[in-house]
């Protein structure tokens, strides 16, 4: 697609992003394709409703139950229903793949950032930024310990590359010393990182 | 949708679960406006999904083709710019209308642009105070 307009237009003071998103909001409602306090709604929705509490919703049903470990590695999509929100923008096609304490899997989108939303929420700043998004795929074992996860040299790292048609969620390996916790228990222990695979999910 | 989708959720206390990213989803109210409209008309059926990602990942790599390395990376405004060619490319929109109605904002006398408001001399006593 090509650009449909001078970008120049885009970072200028005159013309700042903020006054073009303004201008936009103004022709839309306007013409009566959207409005305002549904656009309020929509991002009150994304902003304080979905998050990685759904992904550790769906995980510690994964880690207590294991028919619903099975569905959920079969049919991402549909399993994730059973227990959360799973529509909307970004909802389709979750893959969820397993890691283990031989192969870590680590999730990117190389060339935007597609992210499973109802699972976790909007992706942090990192995950849109070009330098993960390049380096994570060249030096994945390199990126992972620079945020913080050091994996011995025998772990298989496998980088899962996001796009329209898969979005990939990571089910952690649940960490030893937690057999005794319920699900409710777990829940709390289980981070975005972790769901993306750049962390590891710490017993309490 | 199943019972457990629809359990209340205890989001106070010391067990409260996490919730949010840890960190602002937005830098700017701009950036919440332009994901917001775009969620919304996909939601009304304006476009499609893979529509506006294929505009968004168009603007990522024409950015990332371009760029001269001094320019800093904003992931909304190639959102923005997405929005805009998925609909000026439909014909919802003309070619310029975007820019002219936002260089019409940028006529506003000053005081009515909400980005501006710094430096106004409002609000700013601590040096008259001395007198």
């Amino acid at each position: 697609m090509t650009t449909q307009y001078d970008p120049a237009d885009l970072g200028t003071e005159r013309l700042s992003p903020a006054l073009r998103t303004e201008a936009l909001e103004q022709l839309l409602t306007e013409r009566g394709l959207v409005r305002t306090d549904v656009i309020d709604g929509f991002v009150a929705k994304y902003e304080s409703d979905l998050g990685p509490l759904n992904g550790a919703r769906v995980v510690a049903r994964a880690w207590v139950d294991p028919e619903y470990k099975a569905r959920l590695l079969k049919n991402g999509t549909e399993a994730i229903k059973e227990v959360a929100w799973g529509g909307g923008a970004n909802g389709e096609h979750i893959v969820v793949v397993e890691n283990t304490p031989t192969r870590h899997n680590v999730v990117v989108c190389t060339l935007c950032s597609c992210y499973p939303w109802p699972v976790l929420g909007l992706p942090p700043s990192w995950y849109k930024d070009p330098v993960y998004r390049a380096r994570v795929v060249r030096e994945p074992r390199t990126v992972l310990a620079e945020m913080g996860l050091e994996l011995d040299d025998d772990v298989e790292i496998v980088v899962r590359d996001s796009s329209s048609e898969v979005r990939w969620l990571v089910l952690p390996e649940r960490p030893a010393g937690t057999e005794d916790l319920t699900e409710e228990e777990l829940v709390p222990l289980i981070g975005r990182d972790a769901l993306v695979g750049v962390a590891k999910v710490a017993a309490p | 949708m199943s019972a457990a989708a629809l359990a209340p959720l205890a989001l106070d206390g010391p067990g409260a679960p996490p919730r949010s990213n840890g960190e602002l989803v937005f830098a700017e109210p701009w950036e919440s406006r332009a994901f917001g409209m775009a969620v919304a008309l996909h939601d009304a059926g304006a476009f499609d999904w893979p529509a506006f990602q294929a505009a968004l990942i168009a603007r990522i790599a024409a950015w990332e083709a371009d760029r001269s390395g001094d320019e800093t990376w904003s992931y909304y405004v190639h959102w923005l710019g997405a929005l805009e060619d998925v609909l000026v490319a439909d014909g919802t929109l003309g070619n310029r209308d975007i820019t002219e109605r936002a260089g019409r904002l940028a006529a506003r006398p000053a005081g009515h642009d909400h980005d501006r408001e710094h430096g106004h001399g409002h609000g700013a006593p601590a040096d008259h105070r001395e007198h």
